[in-house]
């Protein structure tokens, strides 16, 4: 069981004012989602959270334990990042691509063995894209691709699941099969964060939210409190007309 | 059912490893009896196993074992160098056009070859000062590079360009002002050339284990080709790993270019037609890299020294006329 924590975080967005200092705790089984307008920080957030970038005070903790006491590979056992931004500079194959999440797993000396290759088969087969293990990155619609990384994060199976806007360029099936796939992860024990830009998406799925201010202000708590649309309103500078279907509330920008 | 077919794949994952790898060991061990046997006086298959036997006559003795056997290891060697040093970089920046010279390695060795040419000193002093001129280089570009901070791939490129530059222009005020009777052998110098090359074991064994050293880091750099942020997030110590590639592929390349010359195009070629042949492993792709480059520069070597003999070509012309149309119809027929 792995909880993601931060103690007074105060991440460091180029030329803003120290935000708001983050206490919070992700415990297992919970799907946060990070709400907020663009050049918030929600990128920023997720990467110090994954140890890439230094906070500009306190501290992130897994287990108890602060990220930086811990070595990479440990963070990259328990943690799994998918970006939203990928640069292939060198021709990959999509099987290829899938297995390098098992790169944590092994010792300097191991080839990928068969067990490897199950799990980013299954990984694969998941999210749909086991037709296309042949072929090149290069080649894939940024859909396919999208997939696909969130393919090596789960061939990588962290205990605790970021995922940066994991529904982008995804069509609607896909964007419910990968929300369904990110609870799934949470309802087996595992945390998930995840950066949103679509309100409904967040409503329907998340049971935590974190809504991010342009300034640096920020609030948090169980998605109901926060799902409130003055709130709302307030965080993306945009009036919103609300209505329940489906057992969740829906948002829609006002003209 | 999916562990039947992971392990249908697995087996010619595995075989995929050895059988390029050992293809291209016969193709440089054919490449180094063809250099051995070609010459001025051509010696059959006998003639060399008669020597290494330890019998034949004392003429072919001195061709073989003095001569032709330690040039053409020098070229082997030198070759492997600069194609390993190629693919290093190439992973490091990021930027498939980089070679081991992008960063004006090759400059600052070229610079000080033809300073102790032109001070008329020779044989060793050369090959010292050369080395020295490479290091200068190295330290300088990565020192300005790394200035405040920030290290990116293109603030490297852009400040190893302009070093390189920045020697070429060296290069060209030394060739003007130097007498002509020195020209022709600075001429070859900056072109490549293995005459010079002396002992081929100490850049042989270097090739060797930096071949071994490698291994381990393969799948590490296979992350880094995606990425510093990727490769982070999957438990690579990014810095650490980008230090080790820079200074292995200047080492490398320092060797290759003190023993040699600067020759060109075997860098940059080489590892991208393994590439488009082999994909891009660099579990695979920097072994394939030695052997392919190796056998590239011993095959160019000898066609440079027997095509218009006794006369001799400057090698770096060989190579690319050897592998531009290769590599163009490599690139031809991949897309």
């Amino acid at each position: 069981m792995n909880r993601l924590e931060t103690q007074e975080l105060v991440i460091d967005v180029p030329g803003r004012r120290d935000g708001q200092a983050l206490t919070l705790s992700v415990e297992p089984g919970q799907v946060w989602g990070v709400l907020g307008p663009n050049g918030a920080g929600k990128t920023t957030l997720l990467h110090t959270l994954a140890g890439l970038r230094a906070p500009r005070a306190g501290q992130v903790l897994i287990d108890g334990r602060p990220l930086a006491a811990l070595g990479r590979r440990q963070v990259a056992q328990m943690l799994g990042l998918v970006f939203q931004e990928r640069h292939d500079g060198f021709p990959a194959t999509v099987r290829e691509t899938a297995l390098i999440g098992r790169h944590p797993w092994l010792s300097a000396w191991q080839m990928e063995g068969g067990e490897d290759l199950r799990l980013a088969e299954v990984a694969l087969e998941r999210l749909d894209v086991a037709h296309l293990a042949e072929r090149l990155v290069s080649t894939l619609s940024g859909g396919e691709r999208q997939r696909l990384a969130i393919a090596t994060v789960l061939t990588q199976a962290p205990r605790i699941w970021l995922a940066d806007e994991p529904t982008n360029h995804l069509d609607l099936h896909h964007q419910t099969a990968v929300m369904a796939l990110l609870a799934e992860q949470a309802g087996e024990g595992r945390a998930v964060v995840m950066c949103l830009h679509d309100l409904n998406l967040a409503a329907r799925w998340c049971d935590h939210l974190l809504l991010l201010y342009p300034d640096g202000e920020a609030c948090w708590g169980a998605a109901g409190r926060m799902l409130v649309p003055a709130a709302l309103e307030r965080l993306y500078g945009q009036r919103l007309a609300t209505a329940e279907i489906d057992g969740a509330p829906v948002f829609v920008p006002v003209r | 059912m999916p562990v039947a077919s992971a392990d249908a794949m697995r087996m010619p994952r595995r075989r995929s490893l050895w059988l390029p790898l050992g293809m291209l060991a016969l193709l440089g061990l054919a490449a180094l009896l063809m250099s051995v046997t070609w010459g001025s006086a051509a010696l059959t298959l006998g003639d060399v196993w008669a020597v290494v036997r330890g019998e034949g006559s004392p003429l072919a003795r001195t061709l073989i074992l003095e001569l032709r056997i330690p040039r053409s290891l020098s070229a082997f060697a030198v070759g492997g160098l600069l194609a390993v040093a190629g693919a290093l970089m190439q992973v490091l920046l990021r930027n498939p056009l980089a070679d081991p010279y992008v960063l004006g390695l090759s400059g600052g060795a070229s610079v000080g070859a033809l300073a102790a040419m032109l001070a008329g000193l020779g044989g060793a002093l050369i090959t010292g000062s050369a080395f020295a001129g490479a290091f200068l280089s190295t330290l300088l570009v990565f020192g300005l590079a790394h200035g405040t901070g920030s290290w990116t791939p293109s603030r490297l490129l852009l400040t190893g360009v302009v070093v390189a530059a920045g020697w070429g222009a060296v290069i060209t005020l030394m060739l003007a002002i130097s007498p002509a009777e020195r020209l022709p052998g600075m001429l070859y110098w900056l072109m490549g050339d293995l005459s010079y090359a002396r002992s081929p074991w100490p850049p042989l064994t270097l090739l060797l284990a930096i071949c071994l050293l490698l291994v381990p880091l393969g799948r590490s750099l296979n992350v880094m080709a995606r990425g510093p942020l990727q490769a982070a997030a999957l438990g690579v110590k990014v810095r650490p790993l980008e230090w080790t590639i820079y200074l292995v592929a200047s080492v490398l390349t320092a060797t290759a270019v003190t023993t040699a010359g600067s020759i060109g195009f075997v860098g940059l070629v080489v590892p991208h037609m393994l590439r488009l042949v082999l994909g891009n492993d660099q579990r695979l792709i920097l072994p394939a890299c030695a052997l392919a480059g190796g056998s590239l520069l011993v095959l160019a070597d000898t066609l440079a020294r027997t095509m218009i003999a006794p006369e001799q070509l400057p090698v770096g012309v060989i190579t690319a006329l050897l592998g531009v149309p290769t590599f163009l119809f490599l690139l031809y027929r991949s897309r």
